[in-house]
């Protein structure tokens, strides 16, 4: 890449007066943000992965209809045989340049060693690759999504220079602030109570338990909406991708479009 | 003129296609744990960076990187206690609740840290400043202190563990990288060994060390009631109350607290639990933090 606000005073055209005097340098800002945002949830054998399908650049709409969830590792262009979801949020060509590159290391780590690449390694591999550019960071949050060595959903996110944590549920992107508030109490049960329990601090919160899978998508539904309504960089449409044993299903539902 | 004839007569896309080192980079089946990182294509990279994510200096940069901590370790007749918060923030958003700021640094024990009552033989390193900083770094150390056991039959020390770190964080010096960490273990020659390693270059040995934005909480509830005499009860208790006073008084600390134990044959895992019954428990059964109101 190369920054031609800096070079063209080199060049000096004999048409042009110098004007040494009061050039102003442009800082060098490669990043746009698209916003957007996406969600994961996992089950005790299923992980959902989702993202709306809105493409921003500051108060203009570019497009209804790109998407942030990929499969990684698929045999041909379509994804067939993945067993790995990723979602990218954030600066969408930081994004893109992200998943092809995972989704090279997956494909040779199967041509090579005869076998998929387990979620667990893939999560570590795509933390070293955000890593690499510890010093020109990738503008994105991540999030991986599959199935563990023992069939149970798993969800890793990262920050953009690759930390990463297992998760139960993570939303990740512009409305992420008005989307985790919203899992924490209904995914992890954070500030529920069991009725009757007690009074004051005698009372007994409730556990966490695997939710169904029917349950977790109403609740990816419902945040989306919600999203929408009260943030614009978030609409047009909402793409599901779903994992479980028997492969991945990819569901679409329209959001509004204002 | 040659000059302009330069600049447009190479290959419009020069760069368009991954360059062989980057293609044997993708097939290689081991990822390098590089040193080779991207910069950006500008003359000052670490202002490029200050200028991208440091929400310290400007609260609206585009990259918001994980942060804020508070870590403790301490050595006393036992052994060493390594106990942390769980909170990571990004500007004033809480990114995460559950973060796991005591990493293990060994072959024997690296990954998911399994349920067990046997100690796992290994060192502990801690996780304070940048998350991806220290959860790399940590990573890579792993990889170098496998190598070492491999190479010399022997696990390696603390000392040379912490150096190979410092090493590394001096020559990376004016980068940008932010961490501040403690490792400690426990080896035939030097006994429980606790050292601070930060990104400045900084390499301490030391009996108490507390690391992060609460760390000031911290020592305080440490410096009143530390003696290397401890019990193991007393030591395992002091680390979770000087925690405790962390997380209510820093914002920047709180969710769950993670305690560990560094013993002789090596790591016990002492709990990963919710602050806010410990802080209530703390204040009705003891009388502590008695400026706190209790009613409902």
């Amino acid at each position: 890449m190369t920054s031609l606000i800096g070079q063209s005073e080199n060049i000096g055209y004999s048409f042009s007066e110098p004007t040494s005097a009061n050039v102003k340098q442009h800082s060098f800002y490669p990043y746009t943000d698209n916003g957007g945002s996406t969600l994961g949830i996992t089950g005790s054998d299923f992980a959902i992965l989702a993202g709306d399908t809105r493409s921003t650049s500051g108060y203009n709409i570019n497009s209804r209809m790109v998407p942030k969830v990929f499969k990684i590792g698929g045999d041909d262009e379509t994804g067939d045989g993945a067993q790995i979801l990723l979602s990218v949020v954030g600066f969408a060509a930081d994004g893109n340049a992200l998943k092809e590159k995972l989704d090279t290391v997956v494909k040779m780590y199967k041509y090579q060693h005869g076998k998929p690449m387990s979620v667990s390694a893939c999560a570590q591999r795509l933390s070293t690759i955000l890593y690499e550019k510890r010093f020109f960071p990738y503008y994105v949050h991540a999030i991986l999504a599959g199935l563990d060595e023992e069939g149970v959903g798993a969800l890793y996110s990262y920050d953009p220079v690759g930390s990463y944590e297992r998760e139960q549920c993570r939303a990740a992107g512009a409305a992420s602030s008005l989307i985790m508030p919203f899992l924490d109490n209904q995914v992890n049960f954070k500030n529920q109570y069991v009725p009757g329990s007690g009074e004051g601090h005698a009372l007994e919160p409730v556990k966490a338990e695997p939710l169904p899978k029917e349950t977790v998508k109403a609740l990816v539904r419902d945040a989306f909406t919600s999203a929408v309504e009260r943030h614009i960089e978030v609409g047009d449409g909402l793409q599901l991708m779903i994992i479980t044993r028997e492969g991945i299903e990819e569901i679409y539902h329209p959001l509004k479009k204002d | 003129m040659d000059k302009l004839v330069a600049q447009y007569s190479r290959p419009p896309h020069q760069n368009e296609m991954y360059s062989e080192q980057e293609q044997q980079d993708l097939t290689a089946s081991v990822p390098p744990l590089s040193l080779k990182f991207s910069l950006p294509p500008v003359d000052n990279h670490s202002a490029f960076l200050r200028a991208m994510t440091d929400d310290h200096s400007n609260p609206s940069c585009p990259i918001k990187l994980a942060h804020g901590t508070t870590t403790l370790a301490f050595r006393f007749q036992g052994g060493i206690i390594v106990c942390t918060d769980s909170r990571a923030t990004a500007g004033n958003w809480i990114a995460s609740q559950t973060v796991k700021k005591v990493i293990p640094v060994s072959r024997l024990s690296r990954g998911e840290d399994k349920k067990s009552d046997k100690p796992t033989p290994g060192l502990l390193g801690t996780m304070a400043g940048g998350a991806a900083d220290c959860q790399y770094w940590l990573r890579y150390l792993s990889q170098q202190c496998t190598l070492h056991e491999i190479r010399h039959k022997r696990r390696i020390t603390v000392a040379a563990a912490s150096k190979i770190l410092a090493n590394l964080t001096y020559a990376y010096k004016g980068y940008g990288l932010s961490m501040g960490t403690m490792l400690a273990g426990m080896t035939p020659q030097e006994g429980p060994a606790l050292y601070y390693i930060d990104s400045d270059g900084t390499r301490l040995p030391g009996n108490l060390f507390c690391v992060g934005s609460g760390q000031t909480f911290a020592y305080g509830v440490l410096d009143a009631e530390y003696k290397y005499d401890l019990t193991e009860e007393e030591a395992l208790n002091l680390g979770r109350r000087a925690i405790l006073a962390a997380m209510h008084r820093d914002a920047y600390s709180g969710g769950f607290i993670n305690l560990y134990h560094v013993k002789e044959e090596g790591w016990v895992h002492h709990g990963f639990d919710d602050m806010n019954p410990i802080f209530w428990k703390t204040k009705l059964e003891k009388g502590e933090f008695s400026n706190v109101t209790s009613a409902l």
